[in-house]
């Protein structure tokens, strides 16, 4: 964990409209080819901080530096260009579409067609629920389904940041733990490093290399996620488990 | 005689459905990609006929008219876009947008109006408007079936365009999923623009099949039009472009029977109570797929 960072993130401030910001003062750095967990309460400011580093919402201040590009100054539909790959929560997948379109969708703004058609092809030997339903709409998936597609999805741009925001809502134990294995997967075969918000900290931190807990739009305590995971009175004081 | 008098009245309200659709087509369009109905449609199309209109006379070449309408119409749409339905997108209501393209209805009118003045100006068809007799049968006219072959292949074309092709797939991309479609690459407006240049072009085609069939060119000749392709485009639903379609020649078929068997003058009523009757009746329109459910 020596490299230099993939993502800066300096004292970042954002929210929406006029209103107070969510986010206060925000710093922390992700390495390449590592998991980070960025966990909290409802309402901590993680959706808001993928939000801002994906360029939906405007940084009232702060530094946000993605290897030598200021992410400030590129706009939302360029970052994917860069290699942030981000997956909303709710999972983001266009219902109306079908999977195969999903897909294919991932892979548009990419120059080199033949490698978009290979990461689609590769997406469905990984997910193969979504090789037998190519060409079922959005809508017609279930929950664990939808994830795979929008995470598949995310890979077809073969990303080297993948912002995941709440990856588990809504799925059932089984596939939250199929998730959490497949981004380990992705870190130690891809070398695609992952900022992960959960709410689930157990699954998060079974599979972060670092966390970062957050609460109250603050980041109140960063460490390797072995110590969080391990350490009771971390757990209990910063976690509350 | 009472078949032969069917017949025709069937044929003649398919022709003239098809335009409808056309023009309907063109509303579903903006529709689907702003969820704005575009009430200014009607003098777009006006506007571009009167651009063929100049060209023709400049020219003497019909087609040299019709591809100046259908490109000015994807120039007009564009624009209109850009510079100012740009002007309400992020604001609360869509009633701004509303109120927005009914402003444009009065300046393009007036605006035409001083460049063209208010007569009714003569619109030939680039094929003879006399229907073709067999037996005892009139069936369509050339012009008839160039307006369907017209609206046949503008239709195919939006089909492979929206089924078949990467831009096509974009569009229908941001049209559903703004968002999720910017973290994926895709420039959400430059789409958006795009789709309201091709429906202005759709609906200067059809501008140009409708108006020769009207009394003759002048600034307020799309005006009843629009309210049959928009009866149109409720009946079949206005997130359908299939449903449009049939909307279309459902309207064409009930104008052309009200028109052939209880006046021409009862036209415009049989088309507001019919849109009314849909209203009441089925509101989301007739073929409408099943409410898709947000992931």
């Amino acid at each position: 964990m020596s490299a230099a960072p993939l993502l800066t993130v300096r004292d970042l401030v954002a929210g929406y409209g006029n209103a107070a910001p969510v986010l206060r003062s925000v710093s922390f750095d992700v390495e390449p080819g590592s998991i980070t967990a960025v966990v909290g309460a409802n309402g901590a400011g993680k959706t808001t901080l993928m939000r801002a580093l994906s360029g939906l919402i405007r940084p009232a201040a702060g530094e946000l530096r993605f290897d030598d590009v200021d992410l400030r100054e590129v706009p939302v539909e360029r970052r994917v260009r860069h290699g942030l790959a981000h997956v909303p929560q709710g999972h983001g997948v266009v219902a109306e579409l079908t999977v195969d379109e999903n897909l294919r969708l991932g892979g548009l703004w990419r120059r080199d067609r033949a490698d978009a058609r290979r990461a689609v092809a590769e997406v469905y030997e990984m997910f193969e629920p979504l090789a037998l339903r190519r060409r079922h709409a959005g809508h017609q998936l279930s929950g664990g389904e939808r994830q795979m597609l929008a995470l598949g999805r995310a890979l077809v741009g073969r990303p080297r940041l993948l912002l995941l925001d709440e990856p588990s809502l809504g799925l059932a134990p089984k596939a939250v733990a199929q998730t959490m294995a497949l981004l380990r997967r992705l870190r130690d075969e891809s070398a695609v490093a992952v900022l992960l918000a959960e709410q689930s900290l157990r699954g998060a931190l079974s599979v972060a290399d670092r966390g970062i807990v957050m609460s109250q739009g603050q980041l109140v305590f960063t460490a390797p996620a072995k110590d969080l995971r391990d350490n009771p009175h971390l757990r209990q004081l910063y976690l509350g488990f | 005689m009472l078949l032969e008098r069917f017949v025709f009245l069937t044929l003649d309200g398919l022709a003239r459905g098809t335009a409808y659709a056309a023009f309907a087509l063109a509303l579903v369009l903006i529709w689907r990609a702003a969820r704005v109905v575009n009430f200014a449609q009607g003098a777009m199309a006006v506007a571009c006929v009167y651009v063929a209109h100049s060209v023709t006379a400049a020219t003497g070449s019909y087609w040299a008219g019709f591809g100046a309408a259908v490109a000015s119409g994807l120039v007009l749409g564009a624009a209109v876009d850009f510079c100012v339905m740009r002007l309400a997108a992020g604001t609360a209501s869509h009633l701004n947008s509303v109120i927005i393209a009914l402003g444009l209805v009065l300046i393009i009118q007036a605006v035409l109006g001083i460049a063209y003045g208010n007569e009714y100006l003569p619109t030939p068809a680039p094929f003879d408007r006399t229907a073709i007799t067999v037996g005892e049968f009139v069936l369509l006219s050339p012009f008839d079936l160039f307006v369907i072959g017209t609206v046949a292949a503008a239709v195919a074309a939006l089909a492979w365009l929206f089924g078949r092709t990467p831009v096509g797939l974009r569009m229908r991309a941001g049209a559903f999923a703004p968002e999720v479609s910017r973290l994926l690459g895709v420039n959400v407006g430059g789409m958006l623009t795009l789709g309201w240049a091709l429906a202005a072009g759709l609906g200067a085609i059809a501008g140009m099949l409708v108006v020769p069939t009207e009394l003759a060119l002048h600034p307020h000749a799309m005006d009843l039009v629009f309210v049959a392709s928009f009866t149109a485009a409720v009946i079949g639903g206005l997130d359908s472009p299939p449903g449009v379609v049939v909307g279309g020649l459902a309207v064409g078929l009930t104008l052309s029977y009200v028109s052939g068997y209880l006046g021409g003058d009862l036209s415009p009523l049989a088309t507001l109570l019919l849109l009314l009757a849909v209203l009441l009746v089925r509101p989301e329109g007739l073929i409408t797929r099943a409410k898709v459910r947000r992931v």
